[in-house]
């Protein structure tokens, strides 16, 4: 305790010790060294985005953390920069795939499908000279052909070489110094990579092998005309027309893969309204999403609160070992106890059919009504003990002058409780309750792992159950088997993006628990 | 006897109907993974037979990598519930302390953005780990560090709010008396704040190891090859490929698996209900 004449240090002054001094600095000197790193890796594969961030995020970094004047900046920074990447430019990386048709079949840009269908389209040239073939590897790892045409002359991705080559004896070039040659095991495992490689000889066409043992010279079956935008078949004169469908199209409605990322504009978000075969289905998951959430919130509180109210009694025996127990449930992973309640509600092998029902047969997680309510059951369990701890601790923060205020005014339970303790548990939980509304919204794990959004719907035309929620849509829609709609599947994410911060944002206000922040 | 019924009595008998909820499909977890014939027809019959079969699966079968997944998951969550931890109370320190530009929008931004779930973003969230790897190959796409970094992105958000809310309760009288004696903020944050915050911290840590252990979406979109799959997407694969013969394998890993979060659970629990209650509502 320093007392006498020293006048108090305010907290502009701050005397810093010498060990956190030298922290400080390393830190930052071991940050800007990952960050040179960074700039350096980044420059040279070529990521100008990647190079922007880092040079901002170190210049940010040292220009906070050596600032005087910055207070708040000093805490700030480090979740913000994962803010930034992680989400920030994820949400905006996904509102902007969401006015796109991009997805399987359109996840290139235009010149990049246009490069692809003409390479494809590649065939050999009739009676064109066969090459001799190796493949050969750089020290990068990349394949490269070497190649021996008909009159002996060697070339390596086209260019001619002279020294270094080793031939074999009818005078093929079978190694050339400085790269390694692919045998016969290493061809059939990169086959896929030595049958996309091509070595473009110019106005001729380009040098392509099927096997690795042979090439060839080979021409795109389909001709560019750039005015026009259209691609012409030579061999059949047929003519595909660029569309705002993303894909060349032929006047008989044929089109060519892949095809192109497309802007679609509101496309997406007017689908499912306008699609009438998507419609139905899009709606009902819409509507048990809201019922699913609400109806979660409504039996998690209801039971929990029931529970508090039966345990709140000082003295009573066990009232330890019922509360150590029953919170179990919200202890174990949830997509643990997902798993397991999907084999106990099993048809077939289920306990609770085989064992709890006796051999019944009843279709728990096949018939769509049950579905839900088994979703829901689940759901109840993994999440009634978390209502249970927070009323109970609501509970016990009422002042216990208002429940004597209650007794001596003569007013029974039931009155006690419902002009009392519930109105003011509800204010004290609303926050929370609003959370867990957002948070069952967005419920994926219950629906994934119990039923997988199963019974489907026979009507839908993606595959889409009366279980599924809005996010366990946008989960098929983005990763399910064929076709997979990454633009679509965004589209649908920003718009839950929206309802959900709107809903909070709106309990927010009501509950007004936000009310100190705008003080 | 009525009487007693009327007051505690009605009281025992909500408990012990809700025990019998809560832990049946524990037992029915404990007798499956001692079964010993492990298929999920024989484990509807409760402790028929006992062995240890299924869980010497579980170490000694070469296809299954159950240790690693163990060990990946706790060193992801682990990691991913301490740096959360942190992050997200040096933020609630900036709001709740000091008064800047921007402090409210900031605030409420924050809750904003965090709305958008990862689940949502898991296309986006792929394309970008596949860029970072490109330049920072130890962080990203198929890295454990890379998956805890996009975590860390979900770090502020709801959890600075209820940080926050309980800094603010901490008189700030103390802070002034440390200035007084010439303390710095970042002393008054790691020697005040941090000790007198630990049950909120402790709630947000416990809640972020948790949900960490449960993701399963973003981590199996990122980690790819088997062995460094974490438990959740692990289990999944043991038992969606077979999930009848699978069964009792299954139940005893679940079982091993649940016991870290179930002892942090112990630990911590006296701590949620006033840190999550005292975090949302002022008081």
């Amino acid at each position: 305790m320093r007392l006498g004449a020293h006048r108090p240090r305010l907290a502009t002054g701050r005397p810093t010790s010498t060990t956190a001094l030298i922290g400080k600095i390393l830190l930052l000197g071991a940050i800007n060294a990952l960050g040179v790193f960074g700039l350096l890796t980044a420059f040279a594969v070529g990521d100008w985005g990647v190079f922007g961030f880092v040079a901002l995020a170190t210049v940010a970094a040292d220009y906070v953390y050596f600032s005087k004047r910055i207070e708040a900046g000093k805490y700030l920074l480090p979740g913000l920069l994962f803010l930034l990447v992680f989400q920030v430019y994820i949400v905006f990386h996904t509102v902007t795939a969401a006015f796109t048709n991009v997805g399987d079949g359109h996840n290139l840009d235009k010149p990049r499908a246009l490069e692809h269908l003409l390479a494809i389209s590649e065939k050999r040239v009739p009676d064109s000279p066969l090459y001799q073939i190796v493949v050969v590897t750089g020290s990068d790892g990349t394949l490269e052909l070497l190649a021996t045409d008909p009159q002996g002359a060697v070339t390596l991705n086209g260019e001619p070489v002279t020294k270094g080559v080793t031939r074999d004896s009818t005078g093929k070039a079978t190694a050339v110094d400085g790269y390694r040659t692919l045998q016969l095991r290493d061809l059939t495992t990169r086959q896929e990579e030595v049958f996309d490689l091509r070595v473009p000889l110019g106005a001729q066409g380009a040098l392509r092998t099927q096997d690795g043992v042979t090439g060839f010279l080979a021409r795109p079956t389909l001709r560019h005309d750039a005015a026009a935008d259209t691609l012409t078949d030579v061999a059949s004169g047929k003519v595909y027309r660029a569309s705002s469908s993303g894909y060349y199209v032929a006047s008989d409605g044929t089109n060519l893969t892949p095809g192109w990322t497309e802007n679609v504009g509101f496309g997406n978000f007017a689908r499912v309204l306008t699609d009438t075969r998507l419609r139905g289905p899009f709606v009902s998951v819409f509507i048990w999403t809201f019922v699913f959430a609400a109806l979660s919130v409504v039996f998690n509180f209801a039971i929990g609160l029931l529970l508090a109210l039966a345990l709140n009694k000082p003295g009573m025996k066990g009232r330890n070992i019922y509360r150590s127990l029953l919170v179990l449930p919200y202890a174990v992973p949830s997509f643990l106890s997902a798993l397991v309640w999907t084999g106990m509600l099993n048809q077939t092998f289920g306990f609770v059919n085989q064992t709890l029902l006796g051999g019944a047969d009843v279709p728990w997680l096949n018939d769509p009504w049950l579905a839900k309510g088994s979703v829901l059951l689940v759901n109840l369990w993994l999440g009634f003990p978390y209502m249970f701890l927070v009323c109970t601790g609501a509970l016990q923060a009422i002042p216990s002058e208002l429940n004597e205020a209650a007794k001596i005014d003569g007013a029974s339970a039931w009155q006690h409780f419902r002009r009392i303790t519930l109105p003011l548990l509800l204010v004290s939980t609303a926050p929370l309750l609003i959370a867990a509304f957002a948070f069952n919204f967005n419920n994926f794990t219950v629906i994934y792992f119990v039923t997988g959004g199963g019974p489907n719907l026979p009507e839908a035309p993606i595959t889409l159950g009366s279980t599924d929620l809005l996010i366990s849509m946008v989960y098929k829609l983005a990763f399910g088997g064929a076709g997979r709609e990454w633009g679509f599947a965004s589209a649908m994410s920003a718009m839950i993006f929206v309802i959900v911060a709107a809903i909070s944002a709106f309990g927010l206000r009501r509950t007004r628990s936000l009310e100190e922040t705008y003080s | 006897m009525r009487r007693w019924l009327a007051d505690t009595g009605w009281r025992h008998l909500v408990g012990i109907a809700m025990l019998a909820f809560a832990l049946f499909p524990l037992i029915f977890v404990i007798s499956a993974s001692v079964n010993p014939r492990g298929t999920l027809t024989a484990s509807a019959t409760l402790f028929d037979g006992a062995s240890l079969d299924n869980y010497l699966k579980l170490f000694t079968t070469p296809t299954l990598p159950y240790t690693r997944w163990f060990a990946n998951t706790m060193i992801i969550a682990g990691a991913t519930a301490v740096l959360t931890v942190l992050l997200a109370a040096s933020a609630a320190y900036a709001f709740s302390r000091f008064r800047f530009k921007g402090r409210r929008l900031g605030l409420l931004g924050l809750l904003l953005v965090q709305m958008f779930p990862q689940v949502l973003g898991a296309v986006a969230i792929f394309l970008l780990m596949a860029r970072i790897k490109g330049v920072f190959p130890g962080i990203g796409l198929g890295t454990q560090w890379g998956l805890v970094m996009v975590y860390l992105g979900g770090a502020m958000g709801v959890n600075t709010y209820l940080i926050k809310g309980f800094f603010d309760s901490i008189p700030h009288e103390l802070d002034d008396a440390a200035k007084v004696d010439g303390a710095s903020h970042t002393r008054i944050f790691f020697t005040i704040i941090l000790r007198l915050g630990a049950p909120v911290l402790a709630v947000i840590g416990l809640l972020a190891f948790i949900n960490t252990v449960n993701e399963f979406l973003v981590a199996s979109v990122i980690l790819q090859s088997p062995s460094e799959h974490t438990l959740a997407v692990g289990l999944y694969t043991l038992i969606s490929e077979r999930l009848s013969a699978n069964w009792g394998v299954f139940a005893a890993g679940a079982l091993i698996g649940a016991i870290p979060s179930v002892l942090l659970f112990r630990f911590l629990q006296r701590y949620i209900v006033s840190g999550l209650l005292r975090g949302s509502v002022k008081g």
